[in-house]
């Protein structure tokens, strides 16, 4: 029965990596002598067990909990499932792989963008290129001139106070890659923005700043670009669905600018809190060293006090690098569509300037004008893609706040995981802390 | 009820204590039955260790405390807090107890009946009483001595100070200790006729001691470095950790601006709404677990409390060996210069520089039966010296010896009781964690359910 219980202890703890157990512990086991804990002994000495091996039939850890090493590229994996619809995919992409260059001029780094599609626009199945940040920055400009009537997806902010923030460092250079990841695969997944010409000679040019000169031709030739005229134009009515994605919008970007604050805020009392703690540990080892029989459980709780220091950090930076970065993002985001609105605003009261125009000029009824037409057209197609373009935004941003928030929680967990874990297993305390956490675990369990 | 039978002498065992227990548990000190036959021999100076207690088993608390108004020594209106102190004897047959005894004392008796103690038991580590003023506070909690919190704190850090002397075999037998417990008006006149006052060591000697000291008792030089180290490790202990419990208020309470934002946030939203909105609401209960948690702190804390102020009552016991050892070494060197100078005076030989030498060459020699008296005067010097000094050696060797043994029973209780804390830390500890998983478990599928 202690060993069942000792089990469901492990495995009500959650799935969370290897168990690293001295020969402290062991000894200390032994000195029991009860049977059942020398099977105890034997798990317990397997330095790869991981928590899935320990896994009753009858208790089980969730799908979504993860290993705290993978549960980003899980999450990713997670997402593109998520896409899937049902539908066939038939296009791939992915950015990995940072390098960085160091030329005479400037110091850069470039990311692998790989293209897997059976699509006929692309010629061969498989692409593999290396592309620059100043490269998606070029993508979104031809994305938005040429697709102005849709929610292109945001980049990652492009200027960093060089001082503060090292552009080449670990953390910051994999937090732009997943940002960088997750733009191409938005348009990767959407119907209009995924067969665009500019997003296929970005996947797949051996030599882009060649395309780039290319097109600035090729921008004088079209020539008709949606021109954003600051005010003066009046609506008669907005409808009434832009007027509200309006308004949510407004409070959308309020709240997450709200729960930024306070994210950063927890972090920064969190990063404090480290700090005492790296004090305070230390303290109970200076103090064992004058001990006798005190010494062992005073190096132990000084010893568990650094572990949860140390799971500290890891959560610290955790919510540093994929939880506040993808805020920002969607703050971004609800900026460059309040922008489209506007646009749609604007083709709006074209429209209308030219009926009214129309209007007062008697002799064109009732045959109405080409031009006019052609507004209207416009006005419609603009609509029409913006509904479309909302109700997709709407799905993907529930499914990524879903996963942001439960990313957040998970880590949290993780951290008080780790934490109690460091407790039960320091020698001194094992064996008392296992039989009394025991206690505790039925008596804070809730009611079923 | 027996009452006032011959010499019903109580000898307590050192009981194993539970020092600073929850405050509503009726605390006891659990008394065991006399041992026949022991007779408590009393102390050559003096001290009232008659037993007078009667009782077969007696339960101690100090169970209410009340804020009083009244007049001090400079006729100034002043507000204090008093605490009841109820004594009540358990029978052994039934278990019923009978309150025997009711009075309210304030802080400065205790201080009294502490200060008396610490004369009359100069061997004996007598436990120490809760702080005066709160000291290493952090936000939350009050400086303020009139707090509740802070209140309630001391009554049961004096009702751990009570049940320590209590239980302690040679303490709880002192008269004026009984009487503390059982007589309340004229208590005070009773300690200070004692006198104890006057037979305190003045601190100014115990320093000079303390420097001038030549050979103390190795065991006791060590004991007072343990002590020095253990008191500014411990403080340093509890300052840290009072850094940590701030900061540690801030991360919770942080956490509960989430549920606001978090039933804003759902207010304009579908189908997320719901699942925000009762994520929220754990977000503060996690806010507020941090109460809690904290004051079982303030609980371990004050058990680190106890030993950093029974530190200082070890370095007292190692400050009066040496005062006694230096008393000790001055004897002897007086005793050892009248007889150099008794030597001299029979050989007429001057080996040292002496005012007698100096007044014999200035003002001539003096005359054989002026020397011969003050040789008689000298010997009979000499004999008394002899005398005390044979008394203060056995004296000295006395003082260590019990000193020693309260100590080695100190070291045990020490032991023992500050496991117990570090375990039971380890415990709150553990619990924390848990009930952190269990809420943001709760968030998680909340969360999920967006």
């Amino acid at each position: 029965q202690l060993l069942i219980d000792l089990l469901n202890f492990f495995t009500s703890i959650g799935g969370s990596g290897p168990l690293m157990f001295t020969w402290a512990q062991v000894k200390v086991l032994r000195k029991w002598g009860n049977e059942r804990m020398w099977c105890a002994q034997e798990f317990l000495l397997c330095p790869s067990l991981t928590m899935q091996d320990l896994i009753l039939p009858n208790g089980g850890t969730p799908a979504g909990t993860a290993s705290p090493a993978s549960s980003s590229s899980l999450l990713n994996r997670l997402q593109l499932d998520d896409d899937m619809d049902g539908e066939t995919r038939d296009l791939f992409v992915t950015v990995d792989d940072p390098k960085k260059h160091v030329c005479t001029m400037e110091t850069y780094i470039t990311y692998r963008i790989t293209t897997k599609s059976t699509r006929v626009e692309f010629d061969l199945p498989e692409y593999s290129v290396r592309r620059r940040y100043q490269d998606f920055d070029w993508l979104r400009n031809k994305l938005e001139e040429s697709q102005p009537t849709h929610l292109i997806p945001p980049l990652p902010e492009k200027f960093v106070v060089k001082g503060v923030v090292d552009r080449f460092s670990e953390e910051f250079v994999e937090t732009r890659r997943k940002a960088l990841d997750k733009f191409l695969k938005r348009i990767t997944d959407h119907p209009v923005l995924s067969f665009n010409e500019h997003f296929n000679v970005f996947l797949t040019a051996k030599d882009l700043n060649a395309h780039k000169k290319q097109g600035m031709a090729l921008l004088t030739r079209v020539g008709e670009s949606v021109k954003h005229v600051a005010g003066g134009y009046k609506l008669r009515s907005r409808p009434l669905e832009f007027a509200a994605i309006g308004e949510y919008l407004d409070t959308f970007a309020l709240k997450l600018g709200t729960i930024d604050r306070i994210a950063q805020r927890i972090i920064k009392e969190e990063i404090e809190y480290l700090v005492e703690l790296r004090e305070y540990g230390p303290v109970y080892s200076t103090w064992s060293a004058l001990e006798g029989e005190l010494a062992e459980p005073l190096e132990g709780v000084s010893a568990c006090i650094g572990n949860c220091s140390t799971a500290l950090e890891e959560l610290t930076d955790d919510m540093t690098e994929d939880f506040l970065p993808v805020l920002r993002e969607y703050i971004l985001y609800s900026d460059s569509m309040k922008s489209v609105l506007k646009k749609r605003d604007h083709v709006q009261a074209e429209y209308e300037a030219k009926l009214e125009a129309v209007a007062l000029r008697k002799e064109e009824r009732p045959k109405v004008p080409a031009d006019v037409e052609k507004c209207q057209d416009r006005m419609e197609c603009f609509n029409a893609d913006l509904k479309a373009d909302m109700e997709r935004w709407q799905n993907n941003k529930r499914q990524d706040f879903r996963q942001l928030l439960m990313g957040m929680a998970d880590k949290n967990i993780q951290y008080y995981e780790k934490a109690v874990l460091w407790f039960c297993t320091q020698g001194f305390f094992a064996f008392i802390l296992l039989w009394i956490s025991l206690v505790i675990w039925r008596s804070l369990e809730p009611p079923c | 009820m027996e009452q006032a039978a011959p010499d019903p002498e109580r000898l307590l065992q050192p009981a194993p204590l539970e020092p600073l227990s929850h405050p509503d548990a009726g605390l006891e000190s659990v008394v065991g039955e006399e041992a026949k036959g022991a007779r408590d021999e009393g102390h050559g100076d003096g001290t009232m260790t008659e037993s007078n207690f009667s009782l077969k088993k007696i339960e101690i608390s100090v169970s209410e405390a009340e804020k009083r108004t009244g007049r001090n020594a400079m006729n100034m209106q002043e507000t204090y807090t008093a605490y009841l102190i109820e004594t009540r004897s358990v029978e052994h047959s039934d278990g019923q107890s009978v309150l025997t005894d009711s009075l309210w004392r304030r802080y400065s008796e205790f201080e009294l009946l502490r200060n008396y103690l610490l004369v009359y038991y100069p061997h004996i580590v007598v436990p120490p009483l809760p702080e005066k003023r709160a000291e290493f506070v952090w936000h939350k909690l009050s400086a303020d001595n009139m707090d509740p919190d802070f209140v309630e704190r001391r009554r049961i850090g004096l009702e751990n100070f009570l049940l320590r002397v209590a239980s302690h075999p040679i303490l709880c037998r002192d008269k004026i200790f009984y009487l503390f417990l059982t007589q309340e008006g004229n208590w005070k006149e009773t300690v200070n006729e004692t006198g104890f006052q006057l037979k305190a060591d003045s601190r100014l000697k115990a320093l000079n001691a303390t420097f001038r000291v030549k050979n103390p008792d190795k065991r006791f030089i060590e004991l007072k470095h343990y002590s020095d180290e253990l008191q500014s490790v411990i403080s340093h202990l509890l300052r840290v950790r009072a850094r940590v419990a701030d900061r540690l208020y801030g991360v919770y309470k942080v956490h509960g601006n989430y549920g606001r934002v978090f039933s804003e946030w759902s207010a304009i939203e579908k189908e997320m709404g719901d699942g925000l909105q009762s994520a929220g609401h754990h977000m503060d209960v996690y806010a507020s677990s941090i109460d809690d948690i904290l004051e079982d702190e303030e609980h371990y804390a004050d058990q680190l409390k106890e030993y950093l102020f029974y530190a200082e009552a070890l370095r007292a016991v190692c400050r009066k060996h040496e005062l006694m050892q230096y008393d000790l070494e001055m004897a002897a060197q007086d005793l050892a210069s009248k007889k150099q100078q008794c030597e001299e005076l029979a050989t007429g030989t001057v080996r040292t520089f002496s005012l007698k030498g100096m007044t014999t060459k200035l003002f001539g020699q003096e005359t054989p039966e002026q020397r011969e008296a003050r040789i008689k005067m000298l010997e009979e010097q000499i004999k008394e010296g002899e005398q005390q000094l044979k008394s203060k050696n056995l004296e000295g060797r006395e003082f260590v010896k019990n000193a020693w043994a309260d100590i080695e029973r100190f070291k045990e209780q020490k032991n023992h009781d500050l496991k117990e804390a570090l375990i039971s830390y380890a415990v709150m500890q553990i619990s924390m964690c848990k009930k952190g998983i269990q809420v943001w478990t709760n968030a998680k599928e909340c969360f999920s359910k967006m």
